[in-house]
């Protein structure tokens, strides 16, 4: 859909603004705003990027909280399995897990902020 | 437990939440005060108060019971409850904070334009705190009834009282305060006599938790039983007996109970020899303590799909709790959103080791705590059991005051985010002065149902409410910031599935649990069934009804997604 965009009502939403963008780089701005072909493009590009990301924390989380349940599981000794005086399931239950998920948490942010950093750049180059 | 210091530490924690309150009254003046605190408040300011909103009865109590009775399988609870800040981080943080808007209701509205669908969201909010906020009642009741033998409605009426003070009042700014300084409580108070009590451990010559046999009592004990109730018995004992057991009365007397089933009659007092073995009763697993320390070892049925489905209903279910959400509109934007939730990550892992110490201390010094059922008071018994004299006593104050904090801000964050919606979707009308009378029904209803209802576990319940909101607005959400083609009526088809799904599981649970086999473990954790269905059929319907994909989503992608510096037209959204 094409909407007309009056630009004397334009307001900012969100945020305050941060640093002043100069006029003359404004163009990558309106090819979102009138959602010309290369605006979309670069719209989804972002989505898709952070999506892949994400879906990339999802999997490790996956993997990780969908294995351990099953080890347990189908590897009865791994239950009793002693590692540093402590077994195995709440080594990796009652201590490692958190700052496994901080970890976690702390490389997703980096990236994601990464991302967006690219795309601004893109966005304001044009 | 002396019950003065208790009643000290319930009254400082009550009167701290009033003073910071009312510093926080001073500064709230306008409507969107009231409601983001202005957006103005920091990352870690942000992530405490979160942290404090989050940490509720079922974290403070409920964890460790859950870990003395059922042991290992229990310690993806916790996990589960960190790990869906990841989870919501990856997903969903960021965009939540750009879409700009205060509540789930208006989340909703703003992503599918649908007034019908805003309803709908609306009324599964107010649901999913009510639920949340029955343990939290219940919670406190235990508590003080713990410490003072004060009936259970007193600690609730307490409870609900400072909450709608502090919620009318003050509103989500002065709440802020409140519950950053009741997440630094919590930790103090759930940490220190952790690590105490683990010195204590330590200094007994560590006894350990894997020997082949049940429990054992480490000293005479004598159990009254609070209500009628059956006790398993795996090896026999011979307890002195002033009651009734198994139909027959006593007074005195030593009976001795051999393997099996028995019945104990209300108000008898069973007093068993130490090094005596543990009877336990029958709504917990009677399990030896090799058992107890390893998952999947058949300490429930069907534990590896109980396992997975408990992972599902916390990891998902975070992001769509409506008490959690409405705190990432207070960041001023989508970066220190996710800075936030970060942060929310850490202060929650350095919390969880406390539960998770104390439950497995507690299977070592209050296994009594298995005949009557009552386990989730074991983090409040703990320090006077271990430590004699005013050092037990001052700990178990310490965390008497910690447990009402858990109460207090669960349940006014849960009741701000209900008085929310209420003023705005049933009064039609938004305003601080309605808003003040929202909060009266939004807590004061769950308050009746938690003296109505009785028995659930306080885990049980707080876990069922995670299952709801994983079934509803998950999906929704997940769907909603990243796939544009989401209809409004596949929407509504999804969020009405998972809703009338996991609702059903709840109302039996509540109404006729628990029962046995494969339908028992299906009601209890409905997620792993609930969740793939909501997402399936919201994708499904969608994919049927590509004409009610909303027009404008366009600017909706570029609004949720678009990072802040580039400034450009979001679109217009008025709540």
């Amino acid at each position: 859909m094409i909407r007309e965009v009056d630009r004397s009502k334009r307001v900012v939403v969100t945020g305050p603004r941060t640093r002043a963008v100069p006029g003359a780089t404004q163009r990558g701005v309106l090819d979102l705003d009138e959602q010309t072909t290369i605006g979309e493009v670069y719209l989804r590009s972002l989505i898709r990027t952070q999506l892949r990301l994400a879906l990339t924390v999802c999997v490790a989380v996956v993997l990780i909280g969908g294995g351990l349940p099953l080890l347990f599981a189908l590897w009865p000794a791994a239950r009793s399995y002693h590692v540093a005086g402590l077994q195995l399931p709440w080594l990796a239950l009652g201590v490692l897990a958190y700052p496994a998920l901080v970890a976690g948490g702390w490389a997703y942010v980096r990236a994601a902020e990464r991302n967006e950093g690219n795309f601004v750049a893109l966005v304001e180059r044009r | 437990m002396n019950s003065g210091y208790g009643i000290t530490a319930i009254a400082l924690v009550v009167a701290l939440t009033a003073v910071i309150g009312a510093f926080g009254l001073r500064i709230s003046r306008t409507t969107s005060d009231f409601y983001v605190a202005s957006r103005t408040v920091t990352p870690l300011w942000n992530a405490s108060a979160i942290g404090g909103e989050y940490l509720s009865a079922a974290s403070f109590l409920g964890v460790a019971g859950l870990i003395l009775a059922y042991g290992a399988d229990m310690l993806w609870l916790p996990v589960g409850f960190t790990g869906g800040y990841l989870i919501m981080l990856a997903l969903v943080a960021a965009p939540l904070r750009r879409s700009g808007v205060y509540t789930l209701p208006d989340f909703t509205q703003l992503r599918l334009s649908s007034t019908r669908l805003r309803a709908l969201a609306s009324l599964l909010v107010v649901v999913i705190c009510w639920l949340y906020l029955m343990p939290q009642f219940q919670g406190a009741g235990l508590t003080l009834h713990t410490v003072t033998g004060a009936p259970r409605w007193a600690g609730e009426l307490v409870v609900a009282v400072v909450v709608i003070t502090t919620v009318a009042a003050g509103g989500m700014r002065s709440i802020t305060f409140v519950q950053a300084f009741q997440y630094w409580l919590k930790l103090t108070a759930i940490i220190i006599p952790a690590a105490f009590l683990a010195i204590v451990w330590h200094s007994h010559g560590s006894p350990s938790l894997s020997s082949d046999t049940v429990p054992h009592f480490r000293e005479a004990t004598t159990i009254t039983v609070p209500s009628d109730l059956e006790l398993r018995v795996s090896q026999p004992v011979a307890p002195r007996v002033s009651g009734t057991v198994d139909g027959a009365s006593y007074v005195g007397t030593l009976v001795t109970l051999g393997p099996g089933d028995h019945k104990v009659r209300r108000g008898t007092h069973l007093k068993f020899d130490k090094g005596a073995a543990v009877p336990v009763t029958t709504h917990l697993p009677s399990i030896t303590d090799a058992k107890w320390s390893q998952p999947m070892s058949g300490n429930r049925e069907h534990s590896l799909y109980a396992t997975y489905s408990l992972i599902i209903a916390t990891l998902l279910g975070t992001m769509g709790l409506p008490h959690i959400l409405v705190r990432f509109y207070t960041n001023p934007d989508g970066r220190t959103a996710r800075r936030t939730t970060l942060s929310v990550l850490t202060l929650l892992g350095m919390f969880y080791f406390g539960p998770t110490i104390l439950g497995a201390l507690g299977r070592i010094y209050a296994p009594d705590l298995l005949v009557t059922g009552r386990v989730d008071s074991v983090v409040l018994e703990l320090p006077t059991r271990m430590l004699g004299g005013t050092g037990g006593h001052l700990l178990a104050a310490l965390v008497t005051a910690g447990a009402f904090a858990a109460f207090l801000s669960t349940a006014a964050g849960l009741t701000m985010a209900a008085a929310a919606v209420i003023s705005q979707d049933v009064f039609r009308a938004g305003g601080v002065r309605n808003f003040r009378l929202a909060a009266v029904p939004a807590s004061l209803v769950p308050f009746g149902f938690a003296l109505a209802a009785g028995g659930l576990a306080v885990g049980s319940a707080v876990s069922l409410a995670f299952a709801v909101a994983a079934s509803t607005f998950c999906p929704l959400l997940v769907l909603g910031v990243w796939w544009r083609g989401l209809s409004t009526v596949g929407a509504a088809a999804g969020m009405i599935t998972g809703g009338l799904l996991a609702g059903s599981a709840v109302l039996a649970t509540i109404l006729g649990g628990p029962y046995d086999g494969w339908p028992g473990v299906l009601l209890a954790q409905p997620a792993a069934i609930t969740v793939p269905a909501a997402f399936a059929v919201m994708i499904g319907v969608s994919l049927l009804t590509p004409r009610h994909v909303p027009p404008n989503i366009h600017r909706i992608m570029v609004r949720l997604h678009v990072p802040e510096p580039l400034t450009l037209d979001r679109g217009e959204f008025i709540g």
